[in-house]
């Protein structure tokens, strides 16, 4: 493997970069240094600040919209918009493709940068080129098939000839093996070892840090929007579990309320469950294996894309995928969870991860929303009763103290804390004995966070069985009883809270190996 | 809590939608008041009035159905041609098999129904675009129609015209209007009275202040007042006129329609399919047989429609129904509906459908050629859906609040943050 040179000149400085939204301060001061022909990686918790930093390296967000200073081959940069960047020799591919299915793999390796001769598109000059660009990164296929013909892993790869036909000096990388499977990963590392020799740079966003390991040079850790520091995996003998402790090493204290747990007997169970994919054959649960317990809070741990929602929406009455396989059982008994309703009526509930784009109908007002769940608990024959509606809407309003002047407000004037309050308040008035609650702090302010850990152990104290998904592992180990965790569609293990800590359980999240 | 925004708020009702329901009762008041202007008085006269409804209750009864297809995100192109189809079938069944016009009746609905059912087949359970299925069904059926009547005209007995040109029979003393009508009106006054005296209930029951008394009493004082006007002017007629049997078929369409699409479950179900399809799937709604029943429920409307049209021509025939489609929806859409569906009510339409109808038959009256009308009626539904456009991007619409904007522009900041507002609420006196 030919060496990186040490004393290779900076390609890249960003310098004290701050960008803030409204209300949240997504990055503090970064800095980052990529050195010319490495790879260098990006690695953190979701929410560390990752993608924020590459869309103002991009230009996503222009110059002037950060503060702080970006130097790019010696001289300050400005990019005002991504054009401005890719002008520059800066591309970056991003997590989900922005190839057109229905187009050719040449017309899209040009889309927007179509070669010409005066107003036509020079289509063999393209042709010619495309087959170019596929043999540099490995790829023989017809450069006329359609690109819906061909797998995710040899999409990828036109994604980056797509950067190389716009004369990349620095590719940029976010989460490329995601989708990948194992040999369509190990293919696309060799390639960025292969632009190494080349004198490329990328910069690789990955949370497979097995893969981290193996290819990058340097790591640049993030955590709550601020650099932690900057690893040289030659020099410093970086192993995983050194990056773990990099990338969730904080305090923990106070976040949560107090709270003794009362748990009872197991009375929900799911047994070799597994679900395939909705389009591609790739299995999203591999046999998967788990219990819940009365009044027990249970967390699912996992990286984006480990198949945890695809887990809990498969079991919500098919809402997800292929089912192959796999029972539940309830209080013993087996029971049949072929549509949402049946789900509803076993005592399920389900709050999503995307509450807008899922889990509300933005249009309505509080209370409807409320009920929307189970709106015959407020009928008589089919004919709602406004008094009964009102008053069930109104006594979680003061219940979950739901910030607003009156339910008959339109839940889209609500902020994103009491969005997902009324959203919660909809499924704790569907009577649910199991409620599944994917992501349930994602995007609301520390306060809202606390008041809902709040109702999480008021839900269990009540005897109900809580399921949390979540990203953020100081939250799961902060609530939760018993910690599952999930790796590439499989449970990979089974922590209780005593033995939770995050570099243990980071270890499982990002591992197929089973452990005890 | 000034009078006006008091007014505002509370006048009809309190849904998110008031405003702009408001804003088409204003709409509506205006085309009427500038008609009467215009003609000297020929718009309000019993005469006239009596007309517009016989003339356009098929088109209004066509838009309650669409309102249901659109606010569920669909769009149903071939009603006109629907209509056209079981009226000639109808017709046909009737002069031919001599069967009874009454059965007519139920086989029409029946047929309007099996088409309906077919159409909502592809659209709910094969996935097809609603677009493609009834711009299919538009061909389908207007085909048909020429089919079965050889392109030809089919006279119907007079007993099947009562729906579309009959009146209500003149009883009891001679008071120099028609009586029944007058009944009629009367127990639309006490209705109206009773529901008001319901909804005050109602809202001190939920704990919620109800409106100020004096708002309760203008309220309930207009619509006294129309419906007094309108009682008048129908029954006071030539006689042997009265408010049309297919007026009384429309109000209690709107009636039962109303109801169904704002207290009943499954008429909200239809709301949160179009408003949020996956959030509905996932709090437990079947889509698929949300989307069967409206495309099916169409059918049945659209049939009555047609029949009704065939009632009042006294025949059916190939010409039957051609671009009604394009009427009930822009009726729904000058209605306030949203085009992406969710959005939308059936009162909003019937008045949407009155302003079509009340333009057309001003200008009708005033001698405007066919031609100008067409390019009016068109101008009138882009300007209304590009004000809710441009209201949806403003994030609120209400002409009250587009009239004081800039005015009132100044209180904004100074306005209580939100969660002090029912306090604000409870401090209004009941009585003023």
């Amino acid at each position: 493997m030919p060496m990186p040179d040490r004393d290779a000149p900076v390609l890249l400085e960003m310098r004290d970069i701050t960008k803030t939204f409204p209300g949240v301060k997504a990055l503090a001061d970064v800095n980052l240094v990529v050195n010319e022909g490495e790879i260098h990686a990006i690695c953190g918790e979701n929410g560390a600040g990752k993608s924020t930093l590459m869309k103002v390296l991009s230009g996503v967000y222009p110059y002037g919209d950060y503060s702080g200073e970006i130097r790019y081959r010696g001289v300050e940069a400005r990019f005002a918009d991504i054009r401005a960047s890719e002008n520059a020799g800066i591309v970056i591919i991003h997590q989900e493709l922005a190839l057109i299915p229905g187009m050719s793999i040449t017309e899209n390796i040009f889309l927007g940068n179509e070669p010409r001769t005066g107003l036509a598109i020079d289509w063999k000059t393209a042709q010619r080129r495309a087959l170019e660009l596929m043999k540099l990164v490995g790829l023989k296929e017809d450069p006329d098939t359609l690109i819906k013909d061909i797998g995710v892993g040899k999409q990828q790869l036109i994604e980056i000839a797509k950067a190389f036909a716009k004369d990349v000096k620095l590719l940029i990388l976010d989460e490329p093996t995601a989708a990948l499977n194992e040999s369509d990963s190990r293919q696309l590392l060799d390639l960025l070892r292969d632009f190494r020799t080349q004198g490329i740079t990328s910069i690789i966003i990955s949370h497979k840090l097995n893969e981290i390991e193996a290819v990058a040079d340097q790591i640049t850790i993030l955590r709550d929007g601020k650099t932690i520091e900057t690893l040289d995996v030659l020099a410093d003998g970086v192993n995983e579990d050194r990056i773990v402790r990099g990338m969730v090493g904080r305090d923990m204290s106070s976040r949560f309320p107090d709270y003794t747990p009362n748990i009872g007997e197991v009375f929900f169970e799911v047994r070799d469950w597994t679900v395939r994919h909705p389009i591609t054959d790739r299995l999203v649960t591999k046999h998967a294996n788990f219990s819940v317990r009365r009044g027990e809070v249970v967390g699912f741990a996992g990286l984006m894309g480990a198949g945890r929602t695809e887990l809990a929406m498969s079991l919500f009455g098919r809402s997800y995928g292929t089912w192959l396989g796999g029972q539940v059982f309830k209080d013993g008994r087996e029971i049949r969870l072929r549509t949402v309703s049946e789900a509803i009526e076993h005592g399920l509930a389900y709050v999503s991860e995307d509450r807008k784009a899922i889990g509300l109908n933005l249009l309505d007002d509080i209370k409807t929303s409320i009920v929307a769940a189970k709106p015959a608990k407020v009928a008589h024959h089919g004919v709602i009763d406004e008094v009964a509606e009102h008053q069930a809407a109104e006594s979680y309003r003061q219940e979950l103290r739901i910030k607003t002047p009156s339910v008959d407000e339109g839940v889209s004037k609500l902020s994103g804390g009491n969005q997902q309050k009324v959203v919660l308040a909809k499924w704790m008035f569907s009577d649910p004995d199991l409620l599944i609650l994917d992501e349930p702090t994602r995007g609301i302010d520390v306060g809202a966070k606390f008041e809902i850990y709040g109702i999480i152990h008021k839900l269990a104290e009540e005897g109900k069985g809580v399921v949390v998904i979540s990203s953020e592992l100081p939250e799961l180990i902060g609530l939760c009883d018993r910690i599952y965790t999930v790796f590439e569609g499989t449970i990979t293990g089974e922590v209780v809270r005593a033995e939770a800590d995050p570099e243990r359980l980071m270890k499982q999240m990002t591992t197929t190996k089973k452990t005890a | 809590m000034s009078g006006l925004q008091d007014l505002k708020k509370n006048l009809f009702g309190g849904t998110t939608t008031v405003g702009r329901q408001f804003g088409m009762i204003f709409t509506l008041v205006a085309i009427v008041l500038l008609f009467e202007v215009l003609t000297d008085g020929l718009t309000l006269t019993s005469g006239n009035l009596i007309a517009v409804v016989s003339q356009y209750s098929y088109i209004l009864i066509l838009a309650i159905g669409m309102l249901m297809v659109i606010v569920a995100g669909h769009i149903d192109l071939s009603v006109g041609s629907v209509a056209a189809f079981v009226g000639i079938v109808v017709a046909k069944s009737i002069a031919h098999f001599g069967i009874p016009w009454p059965l007519g009746i139920v086989l029409g609905l029946v047929v309007g129904a099996l088409i309906g059912a077919w159409q909502g087949f592809w659209v709910a359970y094969v996935g097809v675009p609603a677009f493609i299925v009834t711009l299919a069904g538009m061909l389908l059926f207007r085909g048909g129609n020429q089919f079965i009547g050889n392109a030809d005209t089919v006279p119907v007995p007079e007993g099947f015209r009562t729906i579309g040109a009959g009146y209500l029979p003149e009883v009891g003393p001679a008071t120099g209007y028609n009586n029944l009508t007058l009944l009629l009106g009367l127990i639309g006054c006490l209705a109206v009275a009773w529901r008001e005296w319901q909804s005050r209930k109602t809202r001190q029951e939920m704990g919620a202040a109800p409106a100020p008394l004096w708002i309760s009493g203008l309220r309930l004082a207009v619509m006294v007042g129309v419906i007094v006007f309108a009682t008048l002017r129908f029954a006071g007629g030539r006689v042997g006129t009265s408010l049309p049997v297919s007026g009384i078929i429309l109000i209690g369409l709107v009636l039962i329609y109303s109801f169904y699409t704002r207290n009943t479950v499954s008429g909200r179900r239809i709301y949160a399919v179009g408003g949020n399809a996956r959030a509905a799937e996932l709090s437990g709604v079947k889509l698929q047989r949300v989307n069967f029943f409206v495309m099916c429920n169409m059918g049945i409307l659209a049939a009555l429609a047609g029949m009704i049209f065939v009632a009042r021509s006294a025949a059916s025939g190939p010409q039957d129904g051609l671009s009604w489609e394009l009427d009930a929806i822009a009726a729904v859409f000058i209605g306030g509906a949203a085009v992406s569906g969710g959005l939308g009510t059936v009162s909003g339409s019937i008045v949407g459908g009155l302003v079509m109808a009340l333009l057309n038959n001003g200008l009708q009256l005033m001698g405007v050629g066919v031609d100008l009308v067409q390019m009016i009626k068109g101008l009138v539904l882009l300007l209304a859906v590009a004000i809710d456009v441009y209201n949806k991007s403003q994030g609120r619409f209400s002409i009250i609040d587009s009239l004081t904007r800039p005015f009132r522009r100044a209180e904004v900041p100074a306005a209580v943050p939100a969660a002090d507002a029912p306090r604000q609420n409870d401090k209004t006196p009941a009585a003023s």
